[in-house]
């Protein structure tokens, strides 16, 4: 201290008050800088910060819907949401993760898969975000949890719904299912609707109607720290459930159908005529949706893929077979309507036909040694192939193509139903277009008894049927009759669309309905077996037989079933009552060899449905 | 010219009289208490409203209030005479840390003898009392040597702690230094001669350091380039300044604060709470009290009877605004992400300790004076 003693106090204390000063006013201007930047962000760019934090601790969340239910036309559930039960682990919340996961394997099932992908789950998940451990618990399982529920803290049961057909296998071709969304569908559909869904309709009516089912997303703001916990929900936007849908499907008939088919593959399709509703819809053999919801196991998909007979493959939507002799009622029809034969005038049948100026190639009837003399009624009745041929002959392909159209063959039927196929009505511009090749005479007698190359399915059959027993009028077959907004409001469908045919003569119809009346009725009827036993309604019908042509070379060999195989498939269209017709019926058996078989699987349903009696 | 205790006596009452006998500026504390009242609830806003950091916070904020005190009672002389010693030790002590200290964080820091302490903490008041020291001995303003030796006297603190890495500290440090040579009267062109020779050092550094190193002096200046590192801090910091607009959020309703999107917030980033809560408006309050109290050390600092005082005085009154300044510019993203708490408010006991030790200090100059004739 003494030195500094020796310094000029007044001249270092104005020195130092200058600087003071200058520190001062450096603070001073600093500190407005430090002000100026507060102004700048919280002033200035305000709204941009604000945004950013916002953004920072709201997340907005998908609330998916429920989706819509299917019922059949009496009110049975076809497809519903069920609770299933998954067994959950919040890690934050166990002690002893190792422990715990021994020791749950002793209440229930876990398998060394579950518990690699529970680790694995572990590492991308929060502490406090529940993983689950095992799905579709079963309900022993559960009970066995709920009991042991205090030695296991941090392990939960949660339930959630999933898509469940209580049916089965019943009505599987119709239906549908639902699976998971796959990567291809995500490029189809609506996203932003499709948060939070996991599933959406695979096949049937699950797919058709998507839309309806799947119903509205609804979204939930909620407010998450920095870790991304949920603190709490800040407004909620609740999901619109999907509609139910309520089906024209008559379980029980459906049912009546499947048994009465037994154990053949094929199909059968029931339709009201004057309504198109389709009331039964069987494809055999089939499946059991409930095994796609969850995504199907390899080995379940390859012994559907494989199985005998193929259970996956739709035959009443896919499957395309020549009609055989059920095509002759409506070449009949076409023959009388454009006057190349009269209704009485008879044509000959020596158990073989010949083109006028080709003696060699001799067309054969499926009786040996013909029917004789044989007018329309006849030929129906007796499925009479030479007077076909006849008739073909003089009508010419192109007249033959540009009737049956009207029918409905050779184009789709518009069902509610995706993927449906058209069939096949050949033409001379056809085989030109398809095959580059010329259409020979040959080929016009072979369309005439419903081979060849024609083609047509199941649910044609039943719309062409439906046609005829309309007198002209055809319909759209439909499967949905209505639908059930969430709120209970029922939802009008329009009315399917309806074409009409016009004959010249009314009462073609009549007499075609009276000649296919003396199918079961008549003293040579194809299918006067069933007609004995018919009691209490008339029923029109025609039998019908396609021919196999041969078995794919990939099929494996085994004795039995390659026999079975090679056996004609039957066919057999029916309506009832034939004065007042409510019921059509169609039916292909593969391998069920004639149609006369099959008439029988008609009175069945017809039973069923017009004198409400069980089947014996 | 007024007489300092016709300041006084204008406060005159048994409070002020009593607080006049243990040497405490009532001004000084009057500004003191506010801020680190202010500190604790914005603390308890900050901490998720923990009654065991508050409980803690306030053991130290007592403690540190009576080393205060303590400090006011030694006299500038006494100071004056410890100093070399108070600086050869804290160098001794710096040196420890190199070899033997503990490491935390990435960084040597910390030295476990009996209690564990930040020797470099004793070097922000140790250097500025060094070199009031040295310099009031000399004739002033400094001469070249002076200067020259000043320098080292600076360097040599600064450097050991930038080392540990401690670029906050060494900051301090170095600025601590700076101001006691800036008000001993040095020339303007010399100081400015002298920062610019520092300056040329700059890239001779640069090209000695590892590229870890420079990498991590780059993010350092350019926080926003690693976003979801070092820059994360920053960005959110701005979003919690930013989005308290001018009136705030509200006290313990800053979302960036209370929902974990502000780092470090209850720390260094504690200013970011404070602006998320009360908006600009709290925010500039904030920094009038820090006004309040940097304008009552410059006025002590103007008023000490000899030069160790008045430097002393004016250097640790100024490194309290570099303090503001550099963590406030830190927070708001003008400044480079330096470890700098907010001084009085930022969780933590040692720079609290640190800086009521001057302040003490700043008392005791204030109230340690004899009656001379002028």
């Amino acid at each position: 201290m003494r030195r500094s003693v020796v310094t000029d106090h007044s001249i270092v204390s104005r020195v130092f008050k200058a600087r003071a000063i200058v520190a001062g006013l450096v603070c001073f201007m600093l500190m407005s800088g430090l002000l100026a930047r507060l102004g700048q962000l919280q002033i200035v760019e305000y709204a941009h910060f604000a945004g950013l934090s916002k953004e920072n601790r709201v997340r907005l969340m998908a609330l998916p819907p429920n989706r819509g239910l299917i019922y059949d036309r009496n009110g049975l559930v076809l497809a519903e949401n069920r609770p299933t039960y998954h067994l959950e682990l919040i890690p934050e919340q166990v002690e002893d993760l190792d422990a715990t996961l021994q020791n749950l394997g002793d209440v229930v099932t876990i398998s060394d898969d579950n518990i690699e992908q529970f680790r694995t789950a572990l590492r991308t998940h929060r502490p406090f975000e529940s993983i689950s451990l095992r799905t579709r618990l079963s309900e022993e399982e559960v009970a066995r949890l709920a009991v042991n529920r205090h030695r296991f803290p941090g392990v939960d049961i949660a339930a959630r719904l999933s898509r469940y057909y209580p049916q089965g296998t019943t009505a599987v071709h119709a239906v549908g299912y639902v699976g998971r969304i796959s990567e291809k569908e995500l490029n189809s559909i609506d996203v932003s609707n499709y948060r939070g869904s996991s599933h959406i309709g695979k096949t049937g009516l699950e797919k058709y109607y998507e839309d309806q089912l799947h119903g509205t997303v609804g979204q939930q703001n909620v407010e998450v720290n920095a870790e991304g916990r949920i603190l709490r929900v800040i407004d909620k936007v609740p999901p619109v459930p999907g509609n139910d849908l309520m089906l024209n499907l008559d379980m029980e008939l459906q049912l009546t159908a499947k048994k009465a088919l037994g154990d053949f593959a094929g199909a059968v399709i029931v339709i009201q005529p004057k309504t198109g509703a389709v009331l039964a819809f069987v494809s055999e053999p089939t499946y059991d949706p409930n095994l796609f919801v969850h995504g199907i196991s390899v080995k379940d998909y390859d012994a559907l893929r494989q199985g005998d007979y193929k259970p996956l493959f739709n035959r009443a939507l896919f499957g395309q077979y020549p009609p055989g002799s059920t095509f002759k009622p409506f070449l009949g029809l076409a023959g009388v309507d454009s006057k190349v034969i009269g209704h009485l005038q008879s044509v000959r049948c020596i158990g073989y036909y010949t083109l006028p100026n080709d003696d060699e190639h001799r067309y054969r009837d499926w009786k040996k040694w013909g029917h004789g003399q044989v007018d329309l009624a006849d030929a129906i009745e007796q499925s009479c192939d030479v007077y076909f041929y006849e008739l073909a002959h003089r009508l010419g392909i192109n007249r033959m193509h540009d009737f049956l159209r009207e029918f409905g063959f050779g184009d789709k039927t518009g069902i509610d139903l995706i993927g449906e196929r058209s069939g096949l009505l050949p033409s001379r511009e056809w085989k030109r277009r398809a095959h580059n090749k010329i259409w020979y005479p040959g080929e016009t007698l072979i369309a005439g008894i419903g081979q060849g190359y024609m083609l047509a399915t199941p649910l044609q059959l039943a719309v062409a049927t439906a046609t005829l027993a309309n007198r002209g009028m055809r319909v759209k077959p439909r499967l949905l009759k209505g639908m059930r907004s969430a709120s209970g409001e029922r939802i009008a469908i329009e009315p399917a669309p309806v074409s009409w045919l016009e004959l010249n003569r009314d009462d073609r119809w009549d007499q075609m309905h009276e000649s296919m009346r003396r199918v079961l009725r008549g003293e040579k009827g194809t299918a006067r077996a069933t007609g004995w036993k018919l009691k209490g309604y008339e029923m029109a019908g025609k039998t019908g037989t396609a021919q196999v042509f041969g078995i794919a070379q990939d099929e494996e060999y085994d004795a039995e079933t390659v026999a079975r195989k090679l056996r004609d498939h039957a066919l057999f269209i029916a309506f009832a009552p034939i004065e007042d017709p409510e019921i059509v019926v169609a039916i292909i058996e593969e391998n069920g060899e004639h149609g006369s078989a099959v008439a029988p699987i008609a009175k069945k349903i017809m039973d069923k449905y017009l004198l409400k009696a069980d089947a014996k | 010219m007024p007489n300092k205790y016709q300041f006084d006596t204008a406060y005159q009452g048994r409070f002020s009289r009593m607080l006049q006998i243990v040497r405490i500026d009532p001004v000084l504390l009057l500004g003191l208490l506010m801020l680190t009242l202010a500190g604790l609830g914005i603390l308890y806003s900050a901490g998720d409203q923990s009654a065991e950091l508050m409980q803690k916070q306030i053991v130290r904020l007592s403690i540190a209030f009576l080393v205060m005190l303590v400090m006011a009672q030694i006299s500038p002389q006494q100071l004056y005479l410890w100093t070399p010693w108070v600086f050869v030790v804290g160098v001794i002590l710096l040196l420890m840390v190199f070899f033997a200290g503990e490491v935390g964080k990435g960084a040597q820091r910390w030295l476990k003898i009996g209690v564990r302490f930040q020797p470099s903490e004793i070097m922000k008041l140790a250097t500025p009392l060094m070199l009031a020291w040295y310099l009031s001995e000399r004739p002033l303003p400094p001469g070249l040597r002076s200067l020259v030796i000043s320098i080292i006297l600076v360097l040599v603190p600064t450097i050991m702690i930038a080392m540990q890495p401690d670029l906050g500290t060494a900051l301090l440090v170095a600025a601590a230094g700076f101001f006691v040579v800036f008000f001993s009267g040095i020339r303007w062109r010399v100081l400015i001669g002298t920062g610019l020779a520092l300056l040329a050092f700059i890239p001779l550094l640069w090209r000695m350091m590892h590229d870890y190193q420079r990498q991590r002096v780059l993010t350092l200046l350019d926080p926003e380039s690693d976003p979801l590192g070092a820059g994360y801090h920053i960005i959110q910091s701005k979003i919690a300044i930013g989005s308290g607009g001018l009136y705030g959020k509200g006290w313990l309703n800053g979302t960036q604060s209370q929902l974990d999107f502000l780092p470090e917030r209850s720390t260094d980033f504690i200013f970011a709470v404070f602006a998320e809560e009360f908006g600009m408006m709290g925010a500039a309050v904030l920094l009038l009290l820090y006004a309040f109290i940097i304008w009552r050390g410059l006025y002590i600092a103007d008023h000490a009877q000899d030069n160790f005082s008045r430097l002393l005085a004016g250097s640790l009154s100024m490194t309290f605004f570099v303090y503001l300044f550099v963590n406030v510019g830190m927070v708001s993203g003008i400044l480079p992400v330096v470890g700098v708490p907010l001084p009085l408010v930022s969780y933590g006991g040692t720079s609290l300790v640190t800086l009521m030790a001057g302040f003490g200090m700043l008392m005791s100059i204030n109230s340690h004076k004899r009656l001379l004739s002028k």
